[in-house]
């Protein structure tokens, strides 16, 4: 009798242990808070990245913003007129370039592929040849734009111009207009198109009604985010021909006549010579790092607001 | 339009419901020109293709062999060691790899299976925004935080610019892509089978890594593919901290500094306003672009397999 109640106690004493192990998981919550570190580590890194840059920044920022804004480049890195205008005048155009080609072209190849093409070979190597395109480094976008812009068709653009450089620029983000655009028109419920055959229209004036009024935000998505990629390049700009070296002093960003001109300035350009000049004038690193600011502000507000819309629309729409 | 001929009879004809030949016509010239748009995209692989190869051809046909297997990468006295831009490419792209390979799929486990939907419609965005940081913006990073914070103080490495700096400002930039593709590849896996794994009493543990990680594998193995390839062919964070300029003597030491491929061809082209020196230089640019072409299109054809797999599967 004794000697069962023992073994009951035990088992009792046993399974309340094995329970009370079961109700804290030591290994299942090692692991979840060893992937929560990582993710916080991630954007740990990555704040660490934005305050740095804030803070090499700060003196130039608060000190003397407008100056950096209106001044020109600069031999010395204390030279009060010291700043980015060029810079944001080249880097205005290439936005002009990638508007005025890759949107348009991109949009339109985008409903072709999803609203004409045939489900063939044909339709299907289109379609891996831009998600191809849309992984190539961009570096090689820069050797196009150096072979066929700036040497082959030198008598239009210029050579090394601003033109050559938006064109290459547009080129390197048509991919990924076009695979937003399509993922965007592909979300468009096929009853919106049946309900426009419906009623008479033929295929272009559904598309027009129907397709292009609703994916409409996602397209936009789309052409922020590529628009945000393409300001931020540098590195085709550097084969391009972006130099430092006898800049327009200070030419007006509606000037049409300097597209062509050789020698041009961008702004993740302007980054790279004012860090390279470091090197030697360690005050270029505070100039570099107020130059990020200006470029983060407008790459980050584009990148924020691109996502913003996609989730609102996806929410709203279920 | 042929409607009255429909109210004459009350009966539709072949002719009633064909078009008006006008519209039939601008109907198919609106087809064209949007067949023709996304034919550009085809064009521009050929230009591509085209201008690698037309200058490369040059190269491969005129260059003394002997000056590509050298000392190092001195493109303006005549001797260009492909092994050199290789090797410093590799490492560079090891480095990131081990720092964004962990980081980036431990933050798309988290996010896709542990994180309350609340947390992960917050963090998620914040991911996808840091995303699109340009790479100068990591090049400017890596030089002046992570080399004098990281490389010298952790690893005693230079405080100037070296590849252990460059890689982990590549890895750095890369974290978000792993994480995002990893963190797509998990949602697409059904409920269903995270549903039976804990209907059979698995922990959520086992779950996860026995029951969801092998069902996303093909999507993670694209995630990693596509990382090492925009890691191969970074070029900013390279060129500004990888911790050479013009020139580089062969080294497989992590702390030194070199040229990959990318910082090869950027320093080549930027040098001077026009790419001069011996004979090959301005070619030897385009036979780098089309090693490098060449390496990250195989890498992106087979990752755009593994997609697929996932597509099929669910």
């Amino acid at each position: 009798m004794a000697k069962s109640r023992l073994i009951g106690n035990r088992t009792n004493k046993m399974m309340v242990q094995a329970m009370q192990q079961r109700a804290f998981d030591v290994r299942g919550r090692t692991f979840q808070i060893t992937l929560l570190a990582m993710l916080l580590i991630s954007l740990f890194i990555l704040t660490v990245l934005i305050v740095d840059v804030v803070i090499d920044s700060w003196g130039i920022l608060t000190g003397r913003p407008g100056g950096f804004l209106s001044g020109t480049m600069r031999s010395l890195s204390d030279d009060p007129k010291q700043g980015v205008h060029q810079a944001l005048v080249g880097t205005f155009w290439i936005a002009v370039f990638v508007v005025v080609l890759s949107f348009p072209i991109g949009i339109c190849a985008a409903i072709w592929l999803e609203e004409y093409a045939l489900k063939n070979r044909f339709t299907r190597f289109i379609e891996l040849n831009i998600r191809n395109l849309a992984g190539v480094p961009s570096i090689v976008y820069g050797l196009l734009g150096l072979f066929l812009f700036v040497k082959g068709l030198e008598g239009l653009t210029g050579g090394k111009s601003i033109a050559s450089a938006g064109i290459t620029l547009a080129i390197l983000v048509l991919p990924i207009v076009i695979i937003t655009a399509q993922e965007a028109i592909r979300a468009v419920p096929q009853e919106l198109k049946e309900g426009a055959y419906g009623v008479g229209a033929t295929k272009w004036a559904m598309v027009r009604s129907q397709v292009l009024p609703y994916a409409a935000p996602g397209i936009f998505t789309g052409t922020l985010l590529s628009m945000s990629r393409g300001i931020g390049e540098a590195a085709p700009l550097l084969l391009v021909g972006a130099v430092s070296g006898r800049l327009g002093s200070n030419s007006g960003f509606f000037d049409l006549s300097g597209v062509t001109a050789e020698h041009f300035m961008a702004m993740p350009v302007i980054i790279v010579e004012w860090v390279q000049n470091s090197g030697r004038d360690p005050g270029f690193a505070e100039a570099a790092a107020a130059a990020i600011v200006v470029l983060l502000v407008f790459v980050i507000l584009m990148n924020a607001a691109a996502i913003f819309l996609r989730n609102h629309f996806e929410k709203k729409r279920g | 339009m042929a409607d009255t001929q429909i109210n004459l009879t009350g009966r539709l004809t072949v002719e009633s419901l064909t078009a008006n030949p006008r519209q039939v016509r601008k109907e198919r010239l609106i087809r064209d020109s949007l067949g023709i748009t996304a034919l550009i995209s085809v064009l521009v692989s050929g230009l591509i293709i085209w201008s690698l190869f037309s200058e490369a051809w040059t190269f491969i046909v005129e260059v003394d062999w002997g000056a590509v297997w050298d000392i190092g990468w001195f493109p303006r006295r005549g001797i260009y060691d492909i092994k050199t831009l290789i090797v410093a490419s590799l490492i560079i792209t090891g480095i990131a790899m081990i720092v964004a390979g962990p980081l980036g799929l431990g933050a798309a486990i988290y996010l896709s299976e542990y994180a309350r939907p609340g947390v992960r419609r917050t963090l998620k965005p914040i991911l996808e925004v840091l995303a699109g940081i340009p790479s100068v913006v990591l090049g400017f990073f890596a030089l002046e935080w992570i080399a004098p914070n990281v490389v010298k103080n952790l690893f005693g490495g230079p405080v100037a610019g070296s590849l252990l700096a460059a890689g982990i400002g590549v890895g750095v930039l890369v974290i978000p892509l792993v994480a995002s593709i990893s963190e797509d590849a998990m949602k697409a896996v059904p409920m269903s089978l995270r549903e039976a794994s804990s209907g059979l009493g698995a922990r959520k543990l086992t779950t996860t890594v026995r029951v969801v990680l092998p069902a996303a594998i093909s999507g993670l193995m694209a995630a990693f593919i596509v990382a090492i390839s925009r890691a191969l062919g970074e070029t900013m964070v390279v060129f500004m901290a990888g911790g050479a300029a013009q020139t580089a003597v062969y080294t497989h030491d992590p702390l030194d500094g070199s040229l990959t491929m990318t910082a090869g061809m950027t320093s080549l082209a930027r040098g001077t306003d026009n790419v001069v020196g011996e004979g090959l230089t301005f070619q030897s640019l385009f036979f780098v672009g089309l090693v490098l072409f060449v390496v990250t299109f195989g890498l992106n054809l087979l990752a755009d397999r593994f997609v697929h797999r996932v597509r099929e599967q669910y």
